[in-house]
């Protein structure tokens, strides 16, 4: 075997806590997972699990407190500014909310062609390389002299995505990325994430709330309840047949668009709830 | 799907742009300042050719001569100085004292804002007490004190004069920064390998431009105040030609010659009075462009007919033909309601459809009677039991709001007032709607909260907002919503905001509450899996318009509207799993169940 694109062993997230002298909250108790090159990883969780923290220190936003995070072999816990910037090359991200990731006042040709810049590319073959990652999400060609707020927000999510896309990455950090977008948008924008991943061979860590939307984009699919992996596996078998009982309950709540089959759903979810009052009760007296 | 297929977005007309500079230039007061501090700027440099004479050249033949004597047009003081040519020496020094006092504030102000907002906590504390320091001083007297050091020069006056005032920018620049510093698009110029400096420079030193130079403005003119009032008070060299020497000056002199007072007094107040109303127009073309928080009020109804569309007596909510415009800026009303026509019986629940922008929340809101001022409703009719809700006055609308129709907002946290607790709240609002005393509505409220299925309802009643969660906080507000038991709730998007279990918990105690109260409700939101689990009838919205509506079996099973048919494609649905292999097939890795 090897070696994956991405190893996080055991990584463990504190925050300080308020006050003086406050003890530290730890968000993520010792979570490991892996992406290979290509591979899309879905993590899914509810507000508060810790999912974006684990994204947020994959890109070095936040600094662990355990653990290890290695890309392609070379051990990035605890990697130096330095290093980081070497790093922004092959690792980038997609923020949720495309209202506030793209910087207000300045056009988009300058959001997407900073990093090229900073990296050290001419004026011009920036130039041309931002035509190119227009082309590729799916934007004008001039859309390159405009702000950021004469766009819809799927179209701001397009810019984002070319952004990420500008250094030629091998990972993208993907934090929610469709959550703040309109249905139709929505698959869109999914259909685009895809369709650059088949034709770059781009690997995506994809965090996000909706066991739809993971379900969708992803090979395999690690489940985050209160800081723990609870369940890791290929997308198909952790979104239909899960074994650990709190993806079960996230599958059952998610209500499904036909009247028919979540009136099903609906009576199977109170029928688990039933179960576990029972068993917490008998495990209460026994 | 193909590149080709995914389609580049319509509709992306460039609205022209407005820059702040443009906007600055079509206003008068900033056109008019600017203009004058060009021609005083223009005179105090032009003045070693065009003045007459040495700033303290003196003629005793000269002293106290009177406007128009030749060689002295604005006449002599009573040194025998000329008046004209000490005003345009002035000009030089007031505007150097404002270049040196405004920058010397910037430089260090921008600076250690920049660091001290966007570095860790502990510089932060470290520049922090060092700017209150400074603020702590006393400043006009520390000027004077100082004298000695600064040997009376002004430039060195200014100088120390610039460090009192830089805590003002420093402030003004740290909590900006702060501000900017969490947004997402700083986090992703991180991302992008950017250095601090860079991201400081471009990213937040641009976004937080505007304040700096307003307050750049003010910082001159208070310079140029300071440093003509230190003048006045005779601190600092008399050799110097200032405003504040010739004002002095005049002053002594005034039963003499009256005018040697005016003079420099109105030259030094065009200058300053100048840059502050310059300052203020730098601060409307900033800042001007925001959007002001609308009050609500009772729509502006153009034209109804009372008489026509009376509601048949099995329908409890009747919307007819309802038509909601805003005024455009060039005058024309813009509708984004375009004739939507719903109907919901008592105890049935209707989904409102529709994707951002589709109106679907401006329909519900005309219902509640809480439009924006400035919506007009054009045409239409909304009966509640046969009575026409359009046209009522506040205060009925207040009445029927309280009792007989609810609310559930999208954001539970928001529409909670964090400095009241939750159960003080909910009391209030039961009094409000019903004559009862404390203790009752107490009583109320904790049964309530019992009954929408809150654990501990003591213990929430006297929490206060930011210590419940969000899921918690809604059936706070759906025990406010049915405390009146209410004939119609509407719900904006009750769910959104919510986990997915948390959210079918709501569902459920929404659905349970309807059958008890055999209340209608009518839920708006763009989920159709909310839509499946909880509505009986379901209204698909689209730009404005109602564009096919029915019972759920039949809308979910045999959409014929090619709007619905799209939406109901474009829904992740339960067994499209992604099925192709990563990427480049050969460099798969890992354990693969």
């Amino acid at each position: 075997m090897t070696t994956p694109l991405l190893d996080v062993t055991d990584l463990r997230v504190a925050f300080a806590g308020r006050g003086f002298r406050a003890k530290a909250i730890e968000v993520l108790h010792g979570v490991s997972l892996s992406i290979g090159e290509g591979e899309t990883l879905g993590v899914v969780g509810e507000s508060g699990s810790g999912k974006t923290t684990i994204g947020r220190a994959v890109l070095g936003l936040v600094k662990p407190s355990g653990g290890s995070i290695r890309f392609q072999g070379a051990d990035i816990t605890h990697a130096s500014p330095k290093d980081r910037r070497t790093l922004s090359k092959d690792i980038q991200v997609v923020f949720q909310d495309p209202y506030t990731s793209l910087n207000p006042s300045l056009t988009i040709g300058d959001t997407l062609s900073e990093p090229l810049v900073v990296q050290g590319a001419r004026a011009s073959e920036a130039r041309a390389r931002v035509q190119t990652l227009l082309d590729q999400v799916g934007l004008p060609r001039d859309a390159a002299q405009r702000l950021p707020r004469e766009f819809s927000g799927g179209q701001r999510q397009r810019v984002a995505i070319a952004r990420a896309l500008a250094p030629k990455p091998k990972l993208i950090v993907c934090d929610e990325p469709v959550s703040a977008l309109d249905l139709s948008t929505q698959a869109r924008v999914m259909d685009l994430f895809i369709d650059i991943q088949r034709r770059t061979g781009v690997a995506y860590l994809f965090v996000s709330h909706d066991l739809a939307v993971v379900r969708h984009i992803s090979h395999r699919v690690s489940v985050v309840y209160k800081g723990d992996i609870v369940e890791t596996g290929s997308a198909d078998a952790v979104t239909s047949t899960p074994e650990h009982p709190y993806t079960q309950k996230l599958l059952l709540a998610a209500p499904i668009a036909d009247p028919m089959e979540q009136e099903k759903r609906r009576a199977e979810r109170h029928r688990m709830a039933e179960l576990h009052r029972e068993q917490n009760v008998q495990a209460g007296v026994a | 799907m193909s590149i080709e297929e995914l389609s580049i977005d319509p509709g992306l007309a460039a609205p022209p742009r407005k820059s702040p500079l443009r906007r600055l230039l079509k206003d008068p007061q900033a056109l008019i300042t600017s203009a004058l501090l060009l021609v005083i700027i223009v005179l105090g440099l032009l003045t070693p050719w065009i003045a007459p004479h040495e700033p303290n050249e003196a003629q005793l033949n000269a002293i106290n001569a009177v406007p128009g004597t030749p060689g002295y047009p604005l006449g002599a003081d009573q040194n025998g100085r000329d008046i004209a040519s000490r005003l345009l020496h002035s000009i030089n020094t007031s505007i150097i004292a404002g270049l040196i006092g405004a920058s010397v504030a910037l430089i260090i102000g921008v600076t250690f804002g920049l660091i001290g907002g966007y570095f860790g906590r502990r510089l932060r504390s470290a520049t922090e007490w060092v700017f209150s320091l400074i603020m702590t001083f006393p400043g006009l007297l520390l000027l004077i004190i100082l004298m000695p050091v600064t040997k009376g020069d002004y430039r060195a006056t200014m100088l120390i004069f610039g460090v009192l005032l830089s805590p003002g920018i420093y402030r003004i620049v740290r909590n900006l920064v702060i501000g900017v510093k969490n947004e997402l698009y700083v986090d992703a110029a991180r991302v992008s390998g950017l250095s601090n400096l860079r991201i400081l420079s471009r990213h937040v030193l641009f976004v937080v431009r505007g304040p700096i130079i307003i307050a750049a403005a003010f910082l001159a003119g208070s310079a140029i105040s300071l440093q003509s009032g230190l003048a006045f008070l005779g601190v600092g060299s008399n050799l110097v030609p200032s405003f504040g020497a010739m004002i002095a000056d005049g002053f002594t002199n005034l039963y003499v010659d009256p005018t040697q007072f005016i003079w420099p007094s109105v030259l030094l107040g065009t200058l300053t009075a100048s840059l502050v109303l310059l300052g203020n127009s730098l601060r409307d073309a900033f800042e001007g462009a925001k959007l002001k928080p609308s009050k609500l009020a009772t729509p502006h109804v153009q034209a109804q007919r009372r008489d026509a569309g009376e509601a048949r007596s099995d329908e409890l909510l009747s919307v007819e033909g309802l038509v909601i415009a805003y005024p455009a800026p060039s005058g024309q009303l813009n509708e984004v309601v375009k004739g939507v026509t719903l109907s919901l019986r008592a105890g049935e629940t209707l989904g409102l459809v529709g994707e951002s922008g589709s109106g679907k929340t401006q329909t519900a809101f005309s219902i509640l009677g809480v439009l924006p001022p400035e919506a007009v409703v054009v045409r239409g009719t909304i009966h509640l039991e046969g009575r026409n809700l359009l046209g009522l006055k506040e205060r009925e609308l207040r009445e029927l709001r309280g009792r007989e129709i609810a609310y559930i907002p999208q954001e539970p946290m928001s529409n909670l007032d964090p400095s009241y607790t939750v159960g003080a709240q909910l009391v209030e609002g039961i009094r409000a709607s019903a004559r009862m005393s404390g203790t009752d509505a107490k009583a109320r409220v904790l049964a309530l909260l019992e009954r929408v299925g809150i654990q501990n309802p003591q213990r929430t009643f006297d929490s206060y907002p930011h210590q419940i969660s969000g899921g918690m906080a809604q059936r706070v507000l759906i025990a406010g919503a049915v405390a009146s038991r209410p004939k119609l709730l509407i719900a904006d998007e009750p769910t959104t905001a919510l986990d997915v279990t948390v959210q079918a918990e709501i569902l459920d105690l929404i659905r349970d509450l309807q059958a008890e109260l055999n209340m209608a409700v009518l839920l708006v939101t763009h989920n159709f899996g909310v839509v499946a689990d909880i509505c009986d009838r379901i209204a698909v919205m689209q730009n404005g318009q109602v564009v096919e509506s029915g019972t759920a079996l039949e809308l979910f099973h045999e959409p014929k509207h090619p709007y619905t048919q799209m939406l109901l494609g474009s829904i992740l649905d339960e067994h499209t799993v992604r099925t192709d292999p990563p990427a480049p097939v050969a460099a798969v890795v890992g354990e693969r169940n």
